[in-house]
């Protein structure tokens, strides 16, 4: 996908690009300044009740105040715990999954039709039997997360120890390599382009379900939670506060986490340029 | 069939037996409570009778509407709107900031939002599943275009070909593969959004209804009956609708030759 904020990052450091850095800056921004005049003009026009669509400004005292009285914080750092346990759990059981799938006939027969019959139904739907079976709150969150975010990390990671080139194996195992250094040294870099994609897909897969999930598990605190409870008292400005908030950690977790871990290991060990 | 094959398949049935058996001990061993962990039978007896009253039948096509009037509508606004992106620069600057600063939200973040302002209820549904299949077809349209060959176009053209030709024998074909993608994704996506849309937004009718619904009244099995249906349609889709779209139109186009070797 062509984003453009690299566009920026490489305009940046000549001072000669000034000028061309803040066009591309300014055309950036322009549609945001379009669609938030036409937001403005629908809010004070009077057409919908300012409780169901607040201008701009209602939605910025709102923010600035909740996130002063540490509010939001806290939902934020909530939901991001939770995110994280949740993928933690998915990485290593995934990865643990891929790599033994990748590497023994056995067990790719065996785990292939479990993933392949669970991965198709949709992770939320899972929720009631997970709130069942492990009650409100916690534990069913990050279970569920952890659960539905690990499917795309076993399939890439199986994908990726299998497309290892036999002749890099087999060149490791002519030059002496034991199984260890063999895995550590050839197998390990060989599948990690695809074991990034394989956690990228799944972290993603988490933060879309894990909204979704704190809405339904009543979870005490949490952005999902936060913009589900406005709803009864129809803090229409509060919910779109904590979208805000919502779409920055997800920005944030594709752009910073994400390439920056790309840059440090797959580009540096020259698998892909 | 090899018996490499053969071997492979025989080993995917002995799990999934070995697995249903470990699930149906448990299930009758008594250590969790029968209404919680149903034995297999029970749930199979829950769908047959599900399907056999209609009702299962009923949810599936409410939800499975949900889905194609959402997708419909993102199929006709994220395709022309990825075309247009595509070949117009300004089109392009001023829709993809938007695109990038909306994509990162998960749709079902909106449900609150959107339950204020269109009230429980159907389009709640279909304006979640919109939300999710959009950004998956303008993208994928948007960078099949880009991707076209610009040596077709200018051979087309060399040939003779008006606009509209080159816009249908050349530009659509070559791009197809990446909206074929795009349909895909969008599809998956909104099949994850109807569920919980479906759950937040209740509405009466609808399979991720149907599962929450169940809840209240600790019906395990009519969940698990539910999973299967949501799973099964799922996979329908994908394997069916999706590979036979492929077939008669990438496929006969000679635009991927690669695919044509694992089917």
């Amino acid at each position: 996908m062509h984003d453009v904020v690299p566009a920026i990052a490489t305009a940046a450091p000549r001072p000669a690009a000034d000028a061309a850095y803040w066009r591309i800056v300014a055309r950036n921004a322009f549609p945001f300044v379009v669609v938030a005049a036409a937001w403005e003009i629908v809010a004070h026009a009077g057409l919908f009740p300012p409780r169901l669509f607040p201008p701009l400004e209602t939605i910025a005292s709102t923010f600035v105040r909740l996130t002063v009285a540490g509010i939001l914080p806290h939902h934020a750092l909530e939901t991001l715990a939770r995110l994280l346990a949740g993928f933690a759990l998915a990485a290593i059981a995934g990865v643990a999954v891929g790599i033994v799938m990748g590497r023994s006939r056995r067990a790719e027969d065996i785990f292939l039709p479990l993933v392949s019959i669970g991965a198709p139904i949709p992770g939320l739907a899972y929720a009631p039997l997970f709130l069942l079976w492990f009650g409100l709150g916690n534990l069913s969150t990050v279970l569920l997360v952890g659960f539905v975010s690990a499917y795309p990390i076993i399939f890439n990671t199986w994908t990726g120890v299998k497309a290892v080139k036999e002749i890099w194996v087999r060149s490791a195992q002519a030059m002496g390599a034991d199984q260890q250094r063999l895995f550590a040294k050839v197998i390990l870099p060989g599948a990690l382009p695809y074991i990034l994609t394989g956690l990228r897909l799944g972290l993603a897969q988490a933060w879309r379900i894990l909204v979704g999930v704190e809405m339904l598990a009543a979870v005490p605190w949490g952005l999902g939670w936060l913009i589900f409870g406005a709803r009864e008292f129809l803090n229409t400005d509060v919910m779109l506060a904590g979208i805000v908030v919502i779409a920055a950690i997800g920005l944030a977790l594709e752009k910073l986490v994400f390439q920056r871990l790309e840059n440090f290991t797959v580009v540096r060990w020259g698998m892909m340029t | 069939m090899t018996p490499e094959r053969m071997r492979t398949i025989g080993r995917a049935t002995l799990t999934l037996l070995a697995v249903a058996a470990m699930y149906e001990a448990l299930a009758r061993s008594g250590i969790f409570p029968a209404a919680l962990v149903p034995s297999l039978t029970v749930v199979g007896h829950t769908l047959v009778a599900m399907l056999a009253d209609g009702s299962m039948l009923a949810h599936a096509s409410a939800t499975l509407s949900r889905v194609l009037f959402g997708c419909g509508l993102a199929v006709l606004v994220g395709l022309p709107l990825g075309i247009l992106m595509a070949r117009f620069r300004p089109v392009e600057n001023f829709v993809l900031p938007l695109a990038s600063a909306l994509m990162p939200i998960p749709s079902l973040a909106w449900v609150p939002v959107f339950i204020l302002w269109f009230g429980l209820g159907n389009s709640v549904a279909i304006v979640i599943v919109f939300y999710a299949a959009m950004f998956p077809m303008l993208l994928n349209t948007w960078s099949g275009v880009r991707a076209v060959n610009p040596l077709w176009l200018r051979a087309a053209s060399a040939m003779g070909a008006d606009e509209r030709a080159l816009f249908w024998k050349v530009m659509i074909p070559a791009a197809s593969p990446f909206i074929i993608t795009g349909l895909r994704q969008a599809f998956l996506r909104s099949w994850i959004a109807v569920v919980g849309a479906e759950m937040l937004a209740a509405s009466d009718w609808g399979l991720g209804w149907v599962i929450f619904d169940a809840k209240e009244f600790l019906n395990a099995d009519v969940m698990l009956a539910s999973l299967i249906v949501i799973g099964a349609i799922g996979f329908a889709f994908e394997r069916l609708v999706f590979g036979s779209l492929e077939r008669v139109t990438v496929l006969r186009w000679g635009m991927v030759r690669a695919a044509k070797l694992k089917s």
